[in-house]
């Protein structure tokens, strides 16, 4: 019985795998491994130094505290708007629906200027803030804003389909079962929608963490106050240290890339389920 | 114009993981005629088609088309028609350019001008009663229309051989028989190897020159419907096939005409 | 995100598009939802927007049109196009490619692929800016040999274009390869046994059946690099008039409390911005339409 060697049926393998993990390596491995090799030239002790002094620490505490604030209130706005638009008809539905992607598609840089005027002490909103002692431009607060801004579509457009594709004969049972309306959605929906809900909310913290443009004007860039872990990579750029800089850099990524990997387990093990295998 | 050629299965053995479709598989298939593969689901039946077409291939074994040994040669290049089950037309053309495309993509290959290659559309779809429906989208036809247009698009290009993935399971019973009677027709009518797996016996008893049954990747009993009613070879092939079901062969056939075939409109 | 829209079957999909409202809640508790939902929304992202051009306008229309004419901005506008079409036209080739052998083909390491694919999702810009200078920096690692060759690459054009490659590097794969997945490969197959060669099945097969995704993927990519900040930032250099994209020039404008003009500027980009965003719903229904007749075609008896 002499083995044959299984041949795919569709052409193109090659060509195509071939050129993507090029592509890939080249644009995107290559940098990356550029930025670890860099810090293994650079010495532990020299990393462990940057790592630790008061500056560095603050920023990171500061993109990444404001980032979990920010994707908290992004998560239950989130599941709110996610529910009114997938339940709902209401007029000027559609409007909001597409309000939702704006800050998708909306260039960081025009977010980041219009969010700061705004919320000035002479701003549109900054004006009504000021007289009650709410100070939002140059704080932390405003830094929460702006990625409550930049986050808001994660978790509406993670939640959005779940909801939507709920069996409502859950919900109906549930009702004829003698359940209110408050217990269903907390018992039978909630579990539903949670995974996504986590997905959102990770997506979200994790692009909230590394954002710079929405923020950088907003926050007014005090050292040890508002100033933010990207900006202080490109502070530290700007002074040559690019030991610092890379050191930072790769903390980020760390802390980035264990999200990234969470959601891609959980969102794996879920969708295998419907996944068909390939040819 | 068609060429008629048998085809022969030597062994042909065939892992999914630790599920095996066909195990160790010898089949002599006969010039022209019209062959049945029955058997229950996982039977290992739609394997063994496809490996004949070439898009599985086998662990091991040898698949050959009169002389030629197709080892090497890809389904590209076997120039076998398949009809698959869900017939796979292409969306985004209409009947036309569907039943073309074999034409098409071998143009220059061929030598064929659009004109040429368009009247010979044209006569195929009248052929298979289709006249007049060329500017048609899949999407605007019924079930058993478009299986009629994936069928003609498989004799376009004169393959040597015809496979047929369940093709009347996705139709309701009427289309069903009205079908597949016509298909006999059509098939004595073409002269082609032809080859369609099923998992009705009923089916299969009343068209087929001969009937492969199979369970478990294995083949049961190969005989013409009548042998294998009367004389089943295990018990298997006698409880699958029943009794009390219709006397085996071939419907009250008129030879010098194919009759027309009902439109039953079958909407979603 | 809407490319999480398609991590689902068709089924999903079809379900969020003719769903069906299940309870009518109380109206009171419907109102006061669909307001405080409607109220976060529109203060959070309208209000901006509208900001935006009532900056952009609030010293009249002749400092706008003097804003967005000036040199300096038409050659932030022209480099943040030149290097917007060739990043979105090399991550497209990469998009089909990766898409086609991952949703056609079965091998090992498919999934560390998708997950290698995503990996700019998860690196702040300011970061993906960075790996480019550690590489073409004066210290970085070709550094040196650039310099001797005087190509400059770092504070120069091309940087831009390698940061902006990989900020948007995984937008059209991620959206085709679900699409493509949920829409199987059984036509590829037919056109297989028709003897169509590998191209013609692209073109002729694939192509059209894809085409609304491959417009909204691009349309996705496009928007998010023209917008991109973070990364050109730190590779530009910032000179004005030369490396400058329309983003980094409205952080200038505004650094210069040239208020008025920076959100002139910005207020063009809001206006690309938002049209994107009505040519991605128009995609998103044309896909919509077209996964929901491939299922009913497929089920239809």
């Amino acid at each position: 019985m002499t083995q044959i060697k299984p041949k795919r049926v569709l052409p193109g393998f090659r060509l195509t795998l071939g050129f993507a993990l090029t592509y890939l390596t080249v644009m995107i491995l290559i940098p990356l491994l550029g930025l670890f090799a860099k810090t293994f030239t650079m010495g532990w002790h020299a990393f462990y130094l940057t790592a630790t002094s008061a500056r560095v620490l603050a920023s990171l505490r500061l993109s990444f505290g404001t980032a979990v604030i920010a994707a908290a209130v992004n998560a239950a706005f989130g599941v709110l708007i996610a529910w009114v638009l997938v339940r709902y008809k209401f007029p000027g539905k559609r409007i909001i629906d597409a309000l939702v992607d704006i800050p998708f598609a909306l260039p960081t840089a025009v977010a980041g200027i219009a969010l700061t005027q705004m919320y000035a002490p002479h701003g549109w909103i900054g004006k009504w803030l000021a007289p009650l002692g709410i100070k939002v431009a140059f704080t932390p607060l405003g830094i929460i804003i702006a990625l409550v801004f930049t986050g808001l579509p994660f978790v509406v457009r993670t939640v959005q389909p779940v909801l939507a594709s709920v069996d409502p004969e859950l919900e109906e049972a549930a009702a004829t079962l003698g359940s209110n309306r408050w217990r269903t959605f907390w018992r039978i929906l909630v579990p539903e929608i949670l995974p996504a809900l986590l997905t959102g909310f990770a997506l979200a913290f994790a692009r909230g963490a590394g954002e710079y443009g929405s923020v950088v004007f907003i926050s007014g860039n005090l050292p040890f106050r508002t100033e933010i872990a990207p900006l202080l990579i490109i502070t530290k750029l700007d002074q040559y240290d690019y030991t610092g800089a890379t050191a930072l850099a790769v903390i980020m990524l760390a802390i980035s890339f264990s999200i990234l990997l969470f959601i891609n387990f959980y969102q794996h093990g879920r969708a295998a389920a419907f996944r068909h295998a390939g040819s | 114009m068609l060429t008629v050629i048998p085809i022969h299965l030597g062994n042909i053995h065939k892992k999914f993981g630790t599920f095996v479709a066909s195990e160790n598989v010898s089949l002599d298939i006969r010039a022209g005629e019209l062959l049945a593969l029955l058997g229950p689901s996982g039977s290992g039946k739609t394997t063994l088609l496809r490996v004949i077409a070439g898009l599985e291939t086998q662990d091991s074994g040898s698949v050959f088309f009169g002389e030629e040994d197709m080892t090497n040669i890809g389904p590209k290049n076997r120039q076998v028609g398949f009809v698959f089950q869900h017939y796979a037309l292409f969306k985004h053309m209409n009947v036309l350019q569907n039943v073309a495309f074999g034409l098409q993509v071998r143009k220059k290959k061929l030598g064929l001008s659009n004109t040429q290659i368009r009247e010979r559309v044209l006569e195929l779809l009248d052929l298979v009663q289709l006249g007049g429906l060329e500017k048609r989208l899949p999407s605007q036809l019924s079930g058993g229309q478009r299986q009629r247009v994936a069928l003609a698009r498989a004799l376009a290009v004169e393959p040597k051989v015809l496979l047929l993935d369940e093709p009347f399971g996705a139709l309701d019973a009427k289309v069903r028989r009205e079908l597949r009677r016509w298909l006999r027709l059509f098939h004595q009518q073409m002269a082609i190897t032809t080859v369609f797996v099923t998992h009705d016996q009923d089916e299969a008893m009343e068209i087929a020159d001969r009937i492969v049954i199979m369970n478990h990747g294995r083949i049961e009993q190969i005989g013409t419907p009548e042998e294998i009613y009367k004389h089943p070879a295990s018990d298997f092939v006698a409880e699958f096939i029943g009794n009390g079901g219709p006397v085996p062969g071939p419907a009250p056939v008129y030879l010098d005409a194919i009759p027309k075939i009902k439109e039953y409109e079958v909407e979603a | 995100m809407s490319q999480v829209l398609f991590a689902e079957t068709p089924t999903k999909l079809l379900t969020q598009e003719f769903g069906r409202v299940v309870h009518r809640d109380p109206l009171w508790a419907r109102i006061l939802l669909i307001g405080t939902a409607s109220l976060f929304v529109v203060l959070l992202v309208l209000v901006p927007v509208a900001f935006v051009f009532v900056e952009a306008l609030s010293k009249g229309f002749s400092v706008f049109w003097q804003a967005i004419n000036h040199p300096d901005a038409v050659a932030a506008f022209k480099l943040t196009a030149l290097t917007s079409t060739i990043a979105v036209a090399l991550n497209l080739l990469f998009g089909l490619a990766a898409a086609w052998a991952i949703t056609k083909f079965s091998f090992r390491g498919k999934s560390f692929l998708v997950t290698l694919i995503d990996l700019p999702f998860s690196v702040s810009p300011v970061i993906s800016g960075l790996v480019f200078v550690l590489l073409f920096g004066a210290q970085g690692w070709f550094g040196v040999w650039l310099q001797q060759h005087d190509i400059k690459i770092i504070f120069a054009w091309p940087s831009i274009l390698l940061a902006t490659i990989f900020v948007t590097f995984p937008f059209i794969a991620r959206e085709l390869m679900p699409v493509m997945e949920a829409l199987g490969h059984e036509e590829e197959e037919a056109a297989v046994t028709l003897g169509a060669s590998g191209w013609q099945i692209f073109w002729r097969v694939t192509l059209p059946n894809i085409r609304w995704a491959l417009f909204y993927a691009v349309i996705l990519c496009s928007a998010r690099a023209i917008g991109e900040f973070g990364a050109v930032s730190v590779v530009s250099g910032h000179i004005r008039g030369e490396t400058n994209t329309a983003p980094l020039h409205v952080e200038l404008l505004y650094n210069e409390y040239a208020t008025a003009a920076a959100f002139s500027i910005a207020a063009i980009l809001a206006l690309f911005a938002l049209a994107s965003l009505v040519l991605k719903a128009m995609a998103e229904r044309w896909i919509t339409t077209d996964l929901y007749s491939d299922f009913i075609f497929r089920s239809k008896t």
